[in-house]
């Protein structure tokens, strides 16, 4: 059992010689205190913040939602609401490309999946060499705070896949925080779309999973 | 960021079948709320939310002279700001086109439809008149912020109570509001701006449709006559097209005054 | 320090703040924002960020770059203001940046910029320091690394009695050796980010007056905490266990 409670930057967590700073706290004498806004949490001696809001710090090997902003002779910019320039060299597209055609293959304004290849002094870069990876050409695009994926994904996926089961939809998270949801209708699209919402706007509430069950026999009774 | 092209076909093929993302009719307005007497220094205010919309519209007047064409009339001054605060995409700097356009037509919806009684806001002919400032700022941009606006500029005139005027000083003695409404009709003026999306036309857009319309038209009306007209955007619309819109017009304003008439009181 | 029966316009005891009001997600599009409220003077205020900064010469590659832009809608006073910068909101958005830089931790935001618009809705005396307040709390909101909040009052010294808070009346005051305005700022923890003084006070007064503001801002940054929290608590049903 962790107990969670709502803090904010510099407030006292805990006096107590024998707690560890975890993430998003710092330890003066024997005080933890908070570095930013959200949840404090103690397992065991260490204390954290789980943040609820701030901006999407990118990491290696994430999932990614973004648009292209430019197309360079190297490359295409995508902008991936992070406060750094995230890149996505020709040399990680997985097939062979004209470079005089460079927009066949993504335009600006288009929406591509990408994933975190690295995070380095000049930025992000990104990659398309995966499964699943690349221009996407249907569907509808929303955006949530990526504070909030963690639990809209869940436990190993649960979360996620029970909302795919229950609206049939194809859904990819974003790390970002960005949510492609595309399915044979588009009522399902947008009931998928809720369904995400909800746990968004829900995602620290306990029993989480039972919640969202009860919410699809609701808006299945409502139909 | 702009919506995405995808979000936007969708939009566009959700509507072809008569529907939107958040379940409304193509001509229904989302819930709206008003709040009047927001900031006291102003000689009337209010807050007008459209669903995520918000925009504040505040009342200040001053003694002037009026301009030579019309000796015996106050003066109306109607601006508009789009507040930085309100949307990542309005930056700060001198107001560019979308904010002098929305102040412009804005000003036409309340002076083309003669709201104002300006003939009774004359001291003294020729040499000093009340000067009306509407003073219009977005709050959160959410879509549609031109009939919000428009609307928020009729509460706050609506509300308005002028100031005393000192004779002897030859001053405004602010803090110091009259009994004096404002001279407004009692009818109000609305303004109606229909998008174009796709082949289908919606009223009261969410920022999501507003960012796939192909144009708009804004209709401003008084007692059922047609007193402003502002077209926008880059596409062109059919004649029949526009004489659909107009006869849908008389039902929709209907509607939308019922919705407000609570908040007139 | 003069009686403590010293009336004032409003009924206040010397050391009262006027009926404070703080709320947090008061704009939906902004990454945080907050509303705060001393009596009848309201301020609004959003952050956007941190994101890159344009254009590339501004870019601060050591660390991030905090912008404030505090403005006064036309109709908060009683002379309408016309819109855009003045001198006075110029030198205003500064002080503000300065009053809020000490407790941010943006050094690896480097070559980002954080913008905070701050926007006066009404007002009657004290808007920076509302504009400060609301803008801590904005900047928490965002989820903005912090290693405290700030929190601000403005005291003031009419003829010989300091008061807490000053409202507009206040301001003005002309009696006596007439009024000094002192609007300073404090951290959580204690530390001065912020003071400006208008006006002529000796040294012992103005001592007494740095301790009558640091009583003070221990009541503005409960109002701050409690409405930060107010927020988490009721999306996720007060106190959890997980």
């Amino acid at each position: 059992m962790n107990k969670r409670k709502a803090v904010i930057p510099g407030e006292v967590i805990k006096e107590d010689e024998n707690s560890l700073p975890g993430e998003w706290t710092e330890k003066k004498g024997n005080k933890i205190i908070a570095l930013r806004y959200g949840l404090a949490e103690e397992v065991g001696r260490l204390i954290k913040v789980i943040p609820l809001s701030g901006p999407y710090q990118p990491r290696k090997g994430n999932i990614v939602i973004g648009q292209v902003e430019l197309i360079t002779f190297n490359g295409w910019i995508i902008d991936i609401r992070t406060f750094e320039n995230a890149f996505l060299p020709l040399s990680e597209i997985p097939r062979y490309i004209n470079k005089e055609s460079m927009e066949d293959i993504l335009d600006i304004g288009d929406t591509v999946i990408a994933k975190v290849r690295n995070v380095g002094k000049r930025g992000v870069e990104l990659s398309l060499k995966s499964r699943g990876l690349g221009r996407v050409e249907e569907g509808i695009i929303f955006k949530i705070n990526s504070n909030k994926v963690p639990r809209v994904i869940g436990k190993e996926g649960s979360m996620i896949n029970l909302i795919k089961k229950n609206t049939e939809c194809d859904i990819i998270v974003g790390q970002n925080g960005f949510i492609w949801v595309k399915g044979d209708s588009i009522e399902k699209e947008l009931l998928a779309k809720k369904a995400i919402m909800f746990v968004a706007e829900k995602s620290h509430i306990t029993g989480l999973t039972e919640e969202i069950i009860k919410w699809f026999e609701k808006e299945e009774n409502e139909k | 960021m702009e919506t995405s092209r995808l979000t936007s076909q969708r939009i566009r093929e959700y509507l072809r079948e008569g529907k939107r993302f958040d379940e409304r009719a193509l001509d229904e307005f989302r819930e709206i709320s008003i709040e009047t007497g927001i900031s006291k220094n102003a000689e009337g205010s209010c807050r007008v939310k459209f669903g995520k919309t918000e925009v504040i519209v505040g009342v200040k007047m001053d003694v002037a002279t009026p301009y030579p064409d019309s000796p015996n009339k106050g003066n109306l001054i109607v601006n508009a700001e789009l507040l930085p605060l309100s949307s990542p995409r309005f930056e700060t700097g001198p107001p560019k086109f979308p904010a002098i356009e929305l102040g412009r037509v804005i000003d036409r919806v309340i002076r083309e439809s003669k709201f104002i009684e300006l003939e009774k806001l004359c001291i003294k002919e020729g040499e000093k008149v009340w000067s009306v400032f509407v003073d219009i700022y977005s709050i959160n941009d959410d879509g549609n912020l031109l009939d919000a606006a428009a609307l928020g500029a009729v509460i706050a005139l609506k509300n308005a109570r002028i100031p005393k005027w000192d004779e002897k000083e030859e001053k405004v003695s602010y803090g110091e509001l009259t009994k004096k409404k404002l001279p407004v009709k009692k009818e109000i003026p609305l303004s109606i701006t229909f998008y174009k999306i796709g082949e289908k036309f919606v009223v009261d857009p969410t920022k999501e449709e507003e960012d796939s319309a192909d144009l708009r038209i804004t209709l401003g009306s008084y007692k059922g006559s047609i007193s402003s007209i502002q077209k926008g955007g880059e596409k062109s619309l059919s004649v029949n097209e526009f004489y659909a819109l107009l006869d849908s017009y008389k039902e929709i304003w209907e509607r939308l005054f019922k919705k407000i008439e609570k908040f007139l009181k | 320090m003069k009686s403590k029966s010293f009336e004032r316009i409003d009924k206040r005891k010397f050391d009262e703040i006027r009926p404070m009001k703080a709320k947090v997600g008061v704009v939906p599009n902004a990454d945080g924002s907050a509303l705060f409220q001393f009596g009848e003077t309201v301020a609004i205020a959003a952050v956007y960020g941190p994101k890159k900064m344009h254009p590339q010469h501004l870019q601060n590659p050591e660390k991030g770059t905090l912008r404030c832009n505090y403005s006064m809608m036309s109709f908060s006073v009683a002379e309408r203001i016309r819109p855009g910068p003045t001198r006075r909101s110029t030198e205003i958005s500064k002080i503000i940046q300065w009053a809020l830089e000490p407790v941010l931790l943006i050094e690896k935001y480097s070559n980002t910029v954080i913008d905070v618009h701050i926007n006066i809705l009404q007002a009657n005396a004290s808007t920076r320091c509302a504009a400060i307040n609301a803008a801590a709390m904005a900047l928490a909101h965002a989820g903005i690394p912090m290693k405290d909040i700030v929190s601000s009052v403005s005291i003031g010294k009419l003829d010989k009695q300091l008061v807490v808070d000053i409202n507009k009346y206040e301001e003005d005051w002309e009696d006596g050796e007439g009024a000094t305005d002192i609007p300073m700022s404090f951290t959580g923890s204690g530390e001065i980010t912020h003071i400006q003084l208008d006006g002529k006070i000796s040294i012992e007064e103005l001592k007494e007056a740095i301790e009558l503001g640091r009583k003070a801002v221990k009541k503005i940054y409960e109002v701050q905490k409690k409405a930060l929290k107010e927020v988490i608590n009721c999306e996720n049903g007060n106190e959890q266990t997980n």
